[in-house]
């Protein structure tokens, strides 16, 4: 393939990697930022997420487009009511003592894992796409007869995809819209300012943590829905969106909403495109490269703020 | 009789530990066997792939082998013994592997192992079998058998290797497909098979690799190695493996739209998923090498249909009770065709227990022809007794309106090249 239609393709597939990396990410971020808390169960969420959009779409059977409407809605929802859950047994317990949540939400991340494969198997099951067209993209070259479109062999995307990354951008805005806009934020902005402020002004602080980490969560959830399309819905899929939302994390700088979607497009279209012109491996060693380099030059993240 | 090691309770043990108990103070120990030779089962270790990248084969090796444990006990057993499977997961884990055959040897007292897939497990696990004396029937397609690299305790016997398997398909796809092959095949040993064998074998008849595309097993989105296919292709040739193999097609189809080349896949690219599967059209018109094909065939055998019937699998080469869970069918006859064959090997040799393990692998090793029975279902077979590695008939199925059809068998000698090892030679 030539140079220009392989960069086009490979900054497409990119694109889709980055937009579900973001919504992701920006979930990890905002447990973090609020919260303090690591959760390394972050990825779980993600894989709950794609495992209930199958039962969804499975048990509704039938029309492909109104399962994947349903699962958009109802995995997110399950799985914020788990978090929350999860958050007043657990988490509430602990404190949100920075050390002890990370022991907890490695426990449960094993957890949910297993579980899922005593219940759910250990098969990788499709979920249809509502809508699925392949997409033809043309390119241009400067022939002997002058300047000419053609259609490169394998240059396309499907619809789905671009409707992906256009989801993602929209529910991106939307929190960030619920961030900067709402009440909702402010408290939420305020209880990450400082705590026990928040605390003396009334603020029910434990709610707002248990709102965030259900948010999170379904956050986590979503993306996994809008990818189990493209991908499959299989237990061990939380593994990887877990690795790069942390290395999103720590390049945009924790708790940083503009730095995460920032890093996560940076992650994704280096990752796409160093993927198609070298290795996959050399991807995840640049991207674990630039992470090293931020810590050491940039502790707290390209956008992050010094909190004392 | 089937024991599920996973399946045992806490308190179900407790149960059977004060049974036990029981029992053995109401006579003393050593009369509890006094008829040992007679009334113990024979323990076949079952090292299974429940869960993994290899876990839907591990599913339906696990049925298969279960299917043909019944099928031997119904006709008596081995040697007037009934036959004990002993399954226990190895999460398709090398390291994992290992473990699992020393608690064969070890803690279950099994008479043999058997039944691993993935290649990579075979490789880590085998080392330890021969260290423990144990006879490993392997079930996996890799050359590593035939290529001398285990020891003289690791057979294969029930399942061709993947270097005869691409050797005899290599003239078809010279000859009917073209000659400019692309490949696309997993990164470990498996693949690694695929990758030099059929290179050797397609140059062999005229024909080049341009370019090779190894991908991680471990890899869920793929449409960014495609563009490394080059344009001059005409045939690309595809072998995957993994939870992901249903994206990989889908992927595939979609990146090439109308104009596909000619393609050649081995069907582990779609082994448990349903062709059927939307997005996958564009395979219409494409080929497969099948171990044994998955859709019944006008010319079906009597031992395929009771074969079908005894594992409970439909023509379309799906479960009975759920025709979307679709089997792993060119590949889990190898399971059946290795218990028989363990079940010959112990008939021959008068195995009564552990101290008879090199009397069965002698027999096995004597073993020639193979034909074609209800204990060889998938065709007639010959077995090599130096590289421990047996050859029988390939398959190439065509799609044509959505069903895999039989379009060429190969003939078994197709398959044989020059022996790489001599087992025999190796001291037990």
């Amino acid at each position: 393939m030539e140079l220009g239609p392989y960069i086009l393709l490979a900054s497409l597939e990119g694109s889709v990697t980055a937009a579900v990396l973001a919504l992701t990410a920006v979930g990890l971020s905002l447990v973090f930022g609020v919260m303090r808390v690591v959760n390394i169960a972050h990825g779980e969420f993600f894989m709950l997420g794609a495992v209930i959009a199958w039962f969804v779409a499975h048990s509704l059977g039938g029309n492909a487009a109104l399962g994947f409407a349903a699962a958009l809605i109802i995995a997110p929802l399950l799985v914020g009511a788990l978090a929350i859950g999860a958050d007043m047994t657990i988490l509430k317990r602990l404190k949100y003592d920075p050390e002890r949540t990370i022991v907890a939400t490695i426990g449960l991340l094993y957890i949910i894992q297993q579980v899922t494969l005593m219940t759910y198997g250990p098969e990788a099951r499709p979920v249809e796409a509502p809508f699925n067209t392949r997409l033809a993209i043309p390119w241009f070259e400067w022939g002997d007869d002058g300047f000419s479109l053609y259609w490169p062999w394998g240059l396309s995307t499907t619809s789905y995809k671009l409707a992906v990354i256009g989801a993602a951008i929209t529910v991106l805005m939307g929190v960030w819209v619920l961030m900067t806009r709402t009440r909702i934020g402010l408290v939420m902005r305020a209880t990450q300012a400082d705590r026990d402020m928040a605390l003396a002004f009334g603020i029910p602080v434990e709610r707002v943590y248990a709102m965030v980490f259900g948010l999170g969560a379904a956050l986590a959830a979503f993306s996994a829905v809008l990818i189990v399309p493209i991908q499959q819905a299989h237990y061990l899929m939380g593994a990887d969106p877990l690795l790069l939302s942390f290395i999103v994390v720590i390049i945009g700088g924790l708790g940083s909403l503009p730095g995460t979607v920032l890093a996560a497009v940076l992650i994704g279209l280096s990752d796409g495109i160093i993927s198609v012109f070298f290795s996959p491996t050399l991807a995840k060693i640049l991207a674990t490269l630039l992470v090293g380099l931020v810590l050491v030059f940039r502790p707290h993240g390209l956008f992050g703020v010094r909190n004392g | 009789m089937t024991k599920q090691i996973k399946d045992t309770s806490r308190r179900g043990a407790l149960k059977t530990l004060a049974g036990g108990v029981a029992g053995a103070a109401t006579m003393p120990l050593w009369a509890r066997y006094a008829q040992a030779q007679t009334s113990e089962p024979i323990k076949i270790g079952f090292q299974v792939h429940r869960t993994g990248i290899g876990a839907a084969y591990g599913r339906w090796y696990g049925r298969t082998t279960e299917a043909a444990a019944k099928l031997i006990n119904d006709n008596g057993g081995i040697n007037g013994r009934m036959v004990e499977i002993v399954a226990e997961d190895d999460g398709t884990d090398p390291k994992r592997g290992a473990e699992v055959v020393e608690k064969f040897a070890n803690q279950h007292g099994c008479d043999v192992g058997f039944g691993t897939l993935f290649s990579h497990v075979v490789i880590g696990s085998a080392p330890r079998a021969g260290e423990l004396k144990l006879p490993y029937f392997v079930v996996s397609e890799g050359h590593h058998v035939a290529s001398g690299m285990l020891n003289r305790y690791t057979l294969q016997p029930g399942i061709t290797d993947v270097k005869s398997q691409v050797q005899a398909m290599a003239p078809y796809v010279a000859s009917n497909l073209g000659k400019k092959v692309t490949m696309i095949f997993p990164d470990f040993a498996f693949g690694h098979d695929h990758r030099d064998f059929f290179t050797a074998a397609i140059e062999a008849q005229g024909g080049e690799v341009l370019e090779h595309i190894a991908i991680p097993p471990t890899e869920t989105s793929f449409t960014k190695y495609f563009p490394k296919i080059p344009r001059e292709t005409e045939v690309l040739y595809h072998v995957m493996v993994g939870p992901a193999v249903l994206t990989f097609v889908k992927e595939l189809g979609e990146f090439f739209g109308p104009s596909r080349p000619e393609m050649f896949g081995f069907i582990d690219s779609l082994e448990a998923v349903d062709i059927a599967s939307p997005g996958l059209e564009y395979l219409e018109g494409t080929y497969f090498w099948e171990g044994n094909p998955r859709h019944a065939q006008a010319d079906q055998s009597d031992h395929d249909k009771a074969f079908r019937a005894a594992v409970g699998v439909n023509d379309r080469g799906a479960s009975i009770s759920d025709p979307a869970d679709v089997s792993t069918y060119a590949h889990m006859f190898g399971c059946w065709e290795t218990l028989h064959v363990i079940k010959a090997g112990m008939e021959a040799s008068g195995y009564q227990g552990p101290g008879d393990r090199a009397a069965l692998i002698e027999a096995v090793e004597g073993m020639t022809d193979m034909p074609e029975s209800l204990a060889h279902p998938q065709g007639a077979k010959v077995f090599n007794g130096k590289t421990h590695q047996v050859f029988g008939h390939q398959y190439i199925s065509k799609v044509e309106g959505g069903t895999l059809k039989r379009v060429h068998t190969t003939s078994i000698e197709d398959t044989l090249y020059p022996d790489e090892t001599d087992y025999t030679t190796q001291s037990f």
